[in-house]
C-alpha cells in the first residue's frame, strides 16, 4: 500500500469522525434553538449558554471528578440563562433579538471571569465508545471513537420530531409558535409555553457547551468556542426548524469544519487557515442560496414572519 | 301559552373604553333554536357586544343568561365549556398545520400524547354529520377562503356547542358560498339543539336566513323584531338612523378618451413564490373607472403592489401612455400615477411621522415645498398639510400629529388627499372603504368619482361587489390570479358574477 491509498481513505474517514465529533455541539444547540424559535422566539443568546456550559461544565468535572455530573451542571446553567432570556422578553416592548445578543456577551464574559482558576487544570473527560477497534488503523480507531453525547443527541432530533407531531406539549409549542392569537383563544398561557421552550432550549445549548471542554477540544480556554452557538442559528433556518433537519445540517457544518484539521493530519497543510473558514463559508452560501428577495422562508413559524 | 324558551340573555350591558361608551344598556334575547341577526354598522357595537357574551371583555355593567341561568363568563375558555362557540371575522386557524390537527387542537382537553390514526377514524366519522366536508390531511395554507371559514365552522361545531356566534361569516365568501353556508347552518338550528347569532351589516342575509333580527347603532339598541314583520328599508333606517342616500353619483362622459394604463400579459409570484397573478392584460381608459371584483387573496394584492412598486413581476408589461412603467419615482412623477393601497397605514404611511409630512411624501422635494429641491421649506409643508385636512375634513389636532394616531377612516382621507391633491392621470384604489362608516364612505367615493370625471383613470380593486356596482363603468371578476370575466353594473348578472368569482 502506498501512502497516497491511505492519504484519501484517511481524509474521508477522518472527515467522518471529525463531522460527528465536531457537529455534536451543532446539535445540541441547534435542537435547542429550534425549540425555542418553535415557540415563536429567537434567542440569539444561545453562544453565550454554550461558552458558559463549557466553562461550568469543565469546571464541576474537575472539582467532582465527574464528567457526567459537569454536563449536568452546565445544562442547568443554560436553563438560568434561558430563564433570564425569557423573563426579560417577556416584559413590555423588550425585542427577543437584543436580549439574545446582550446574554451572549454577558455569557462569555461571565464564564472568561469565573473560568480564570480552571484554565490549567485537567478535568476528567467524558467517555467515548470505540466504534473502530476491529480496524487495525490508528486513523480508523481514532475517527471512530463515538462520544456517548453525540448518541444522546442522535436519539434526541427524531424524538423531537415525534414530539413536535404527536405530543400534546409539541402541539401547543407550535400554536403558541404558529399564532399567538389562536393560542390565547386556547387559553394557553403563551409566556409560560415560551419561557418553558427557551429554557429546555438554554439547557440542550449548556449540554452542547460541556461537549467542547469535556470531549473535543477537551479543555477549557477563552478560545474554545468558535461561534457555534451563532452559526446554530443559521443552522435551524438551513434546517427549515425540522429536527431531523438539524441532525443532518449538524453533520455537514461538522464535516466542513473537520476539513482542516484532516488534510492536515495526513500531511497537506497548505490552506489549513482557509479550509477551516469552511464552515463560515458554508453558512454565508446557505443564506445566500437558500434566501429570496421574493419568497419567505418555507416552514418558517408564523409568530417569527410577522415581526 | 308558555314564552318560548331563551338560549342566550344579555341584560343591560354597558361596556365603556375610557371615555368611549362602546354600548349603552343593551339587551338581546336568543330563542331556543333560532337564527338571530345582530345588525348594525362598522363600530355600532355588534362585536363588542358578542364579546362581552363571550368573556373576552368583562361589561362595565349588565348581566348575562345562558340556558336561563345567570351566568358571570369570566374568560373565552369558561364560554367554550358552557357550550357557547364563536367563529371570529378573521381566521384563527394555524397556516402551518393540517386540518387535522388544527381540528384536534380546538378540543378542551388534549391527550398527552396523540394517536393520529385513531383521531383521524374519529374525526372522519363525525365529519359525516356535518354540514360540510373538507380534507382532513390538507394544509390550512392550501385552501381557499371559503374552506377556511367552513373549517372555522366545524371546529365549532365538534365542540358540542350549543350556541354558536359567528362574527360577519361572509366577508370573505363569495355570494353563492355565503348562502350555502347560511343555508346549511340555519338547517341545522331547525334540525338539532342549535342557537345561532350572526353578525353582519348585510340586509339580504337578514331577510333570507334570520328569524329575528336585533339593530345596534352607536351602542345603543335600537330595536329587535321579528324578520318576518320588518322590510329592508324600515331596518336600513333604524341601522343609519336616517334616510339611506340612494342617489347615484354624477357621472360625466368626457370627450376624447385614450388609454392610460395598459398592462400586457402580467405574471406575478407570491411571498411563497407560487404564481398570483396569471396572464393578466388590462386597459383602463381616460375618464373611466375599471373595478376588479373579486374574493380575497385572488392575486389582487400582488398585482397592486407590482402597481404600486412593492413587489417586482416575473414577466409581462405595464405601460403607461404607451411607455413602459417601472414603478420609479420620477415616473411616478412624469405620468402622474397615484395609488391607495389597502391598509394604508402599513402601505402608505410612515406611522410615527407627522400628518403633513405624510401629506408631503409626493411633492417634499419640490419647490414650494423644498428651496432648490433640496432644503425642506417646514412652513410650507405645513400650511400645505393644513389646507389638506381642511379641504379632505381629516379629523386630526394638527398637522404635527403622528399620522398613526388618526383612526383608520382619517387616516384613509390622509392619503387620498395626498394622492388626489394635484393632478391625477392614473389612480389605483384598493377597498378604499374598508371599516368607514356612511358618511366617510359616501365622501370618499364622491372623491373617486370626481377624479374620474376629470379625466383619471380609475382602477378600482375592492372585494366589495357593491362598491364595485356603484363606482365602475366596466369591471373585470379576478379569480386565482385569472381575469375571468367582463361585464358592466347595468348588464351585469349577479349569479354568474358571483360563480366567476368562486372559480367555476
Amino acid at each position: 500500500m502506498n501512502g497516497e491509498d491511505v492519504g484519501l481513505f484517511g481524509i474521508l474517514i477522518a472527515v467522518l469522525g471529525g463531522a460527528v465529533r465536531v457537529g455534536t455541539p451543532f446539535l445540541f444547540v441547534s435542537l435547542g434553538e429550534c425549540l425555542t424559535e418553535k415557540s415563536g422566539r429567537i434567542n440569539l443568546g444561545l453562544e453565550g449558554n454554550l461558552v458558559m456550559g463549557a466553562m461550568a461544565g469543565y469546571g464541576i468535572s474537575y472539582l467532582s471528578g465527574s464528567p457526567w455530573l459537569g454536563v449536568l451542571v452546565a445544562g442547568l446553567c443554560g436553563i438560568g440563562f434561558g430563564f433570564i432570556h425569557a423573563m426579560l422578553c417577556q416584559q413590555k416592548g423588550v425585542n427577543d433579538i437584543a436580549v439574545g445578543i446582550a446574554l451572549m456577551i454577558f455569557g462569555t464574559g461571565l464564564a472568561f471571569f469565573i473560568g480564570k482558576p480552571f484554565i490549567q487544570p485537567v478535568a476528567p473527560r467524558l467517555p467515548s465508545i470505540g466504534f473502530g477497534d476491529w480496524s487495525d488503523s490508528p486513523v480508523v480507531r481514532a475517527a471512530l471513537e463515538i462520544n456517548v453525547l453525540f448518541l444522546l443527541g442522535l436519539l434526541l432530533a427524531p424524538a423531537m420530531w415525534w414530539f413536535f407531531r404527536n405530543a400534546r406539549w409539541g402541539l401547543i409549542v407550535r400554536t403558541v409558535g404558529e399564532s399567538a392569537d389562536a393560542a390565547l383563544a386556547m387559553g394557553i398561557n403563551i409566556n409560560r409555553v415560551r419561557m418553558l421552550s427557551t429554557m429546555a432550549g438554554g439547557f440542550l445549548a449548556g449540554v452542547g457547551g460541556s461537549f467542547l471542554s469535556l470531549y473535543y477540544p477537551g479543555s477549557w480556554n477563552e478560545g474554545l468556542s468558535s461561534g457555534q452557538g451563532l452559526m446554530a442559528v443559521a443552522l435551524v433556518i438551513f434546517a427549515r426548524w425540522n429536527p431531523l433537519n438539524c441532525l443532518y445540517a449538524s453533520l455537514l457544518f461538522g464535516g466542513a469544519a473537520a476539513l482542516g484539521p484532516a488534510l492536515q493530519s495526513v500531511g497537506i497543510t497548505w490552506g489549513y487557515y482557509l479550509f477551516n473558514a469552511a464552515p463560515y463559508i458554508l453558512t454565508l452560501a446557505i443564506m445566500i442560496a437558500t434566501s429570496s428577495s421574493r419568497r419567505r422562508v418555507a416552514g418558517m413559524p408564523g409568530e417569527l414572519v410577522s415581526r | 301559552m308558555t314564552q318560548p324558551k331563551l338560549a342566550l340573555e344579555a341584560i343591560n350591558i354597558s361596556k365603556h373604553f375610557a371615555d368611549f361608551c362602546a354600548l349603552n344598556k343593551v339587551n338581546l334575547k336568543l330563542r331556543h333554536k333560532s337564527f338571530h341577526a345582530l345588525l348594525g354598522e362598522n363600530g355600532a357595537g355588534k362585536s363588542t357586544l358578542v364579546k362581552c357574551i363571550m368573556g373576552y371583555y368583562h361589561p362595565d355593567e349588565g348581566e348575562i343568561l345562558f340556558d336561563e341561568k345567570q351566568r358571570s363568563i369570566t374568560n373565552p375558555h369558561h364560554a367554550h365549556v358552557l357550550g357557547l362557540g364563536m367563529v371570529y371575522q378573521h381566521f384563527t386557524l394555524i397556516p402551518n398545520m393540517t386540518v387535522a390537527e388544527n381540528l384536534v387542537l380546538a378540543r378542551p382537553q388534549l391527550p398527552a400524547v396523540i394517536n393520529w390514526r385513531e383521531e383521524l377514524g374519529v374525526l372522519q366519522s363525525k365529519m359525516a354529520g356535518m354540514p360540510f366536508q373538507v380534507d382532513l390531511n390538507a394544509s390550512i395554507n392550501s385552501l381557499s377562503a371559503g374552506e377556511k371559514q367552513k373549517v372555522e365552522i366545524i371546529k365549532q361545531l365538534l365542540l358540542d356547542i350549543k350556541v354558536l356566534i359567528l362574527d360577519e361569516p361572509t366577508s370573505v365568501l363569495t355570494p353563492n358560498e355565503a348562502d350555502e353556508v347560511l343555508t346549511k347552518i340555519k338547517n341545522m338550528t331547525q334540525s338539532q339543539d342549535l342557537s345561532v347569532i350572526i353578525i353582519t351589516h348585510k340586509f339580504r342575509e337578514v331577510m333570507n336566513f334570520a328569524d329575528d333580527v336585533t339593530v345596534l347603532r352607536k351602542g345603543q339598541l335600537v330595536g329587535t323584531a321579528k324578520v318576518d314583520n320588518v322590510s329592508a328599508e324600515q331596518l336600513a333606517n333604524m341601522m343609519i338612523g336616517q334616510e339611506m342616500n340612494t342617489q347615484p353619483l354624477e357621472r360625466t362622459k368626457s370627450a376624447d378618451t385614450t388609454t392610460v394604463l395598459d398592462i400586457e400579459t402580467l405574471n406575478v409570484d407570491d411571498d411563497t413564490g407560487l404564481p398570483a397573478v396569471n396572464d393578466l392584460s388590462l386597459q383602463v381608459q381616460s375618464g373611466e373607472i375599471v373595478g376588479i371584483a373579486g374574493v380575497s387573496g385572488n392575486g389582487q394584492k400582488e398585482l397592486v403592489q407590482v402597481l404600486a412598486g412593492q413587489r417586482r413581476l416575473i414577466s409581462g408589461v405595464i405601460k403607461v401612455h404607451d411607455e413602459p412603467y417601472y414603478a420609479k419615482r420620477q415616473q411616478m412623477r412624469a405620468h402622474k400615477f397615484h395609488c391607495l393601497p389597502e391598509e394604508p397605514l402599513r402601505n402608505a404611511c410612515v406611522p410615527n411621522m407627522s400628518v403633513a409630512d405624510n401629506l408631503a411624501f409626493r411633492r417634499f422635494d419640490r419647490p414650494p415645498l423644498a428651496y432648490k429641491n433640496w432644503i425642506l421649506n417646514r412652513g410650507a409643508i405645513t400650511s400645505a398639510a393644513r389646507e389638506l385636512i381642511s379641504r379632505f375634513s381629516i379629523r386630526t389636532w394638527g398637522p404635527e400629529n403622528p399620522v398613526g394616531n388618526l383612526s383608520g377612516g382619517n387616516i384613509q382621507r390622509t392619503v387620498l388627499a395626498r394622492e388626489l391633491s394635484e393632478e391625477v392621470n392614473v389612480l389605483v384604489v384598493v377597498n378604499p372603504c374598508f371599516g368607514l362608516d356612511f358618511n366617510a364612505v359616501a365622501d370618499i367615493r364622491e372623491q373617486i368619482m370626481q377624479a374620474r370625471n376629470r379625466g383619471t383613470a380609475v382602477l378600482l380593486v375592492s372585494e366589495d361587489l357593491d362598491e364595485i356596482l356603484e363606482l365602475s363603468d366596466r369591471f373585470l371578476v379576478i379569480s386565482e390570479g385569472k381575469l375571468v370575466y367582463e361585464t358592466t353594473p347595468q348588464r351585469a348578472d349577479l349569479t354568474k358574477v358571483g360563480q366567476h368569482m368562486a372559480g367555476h
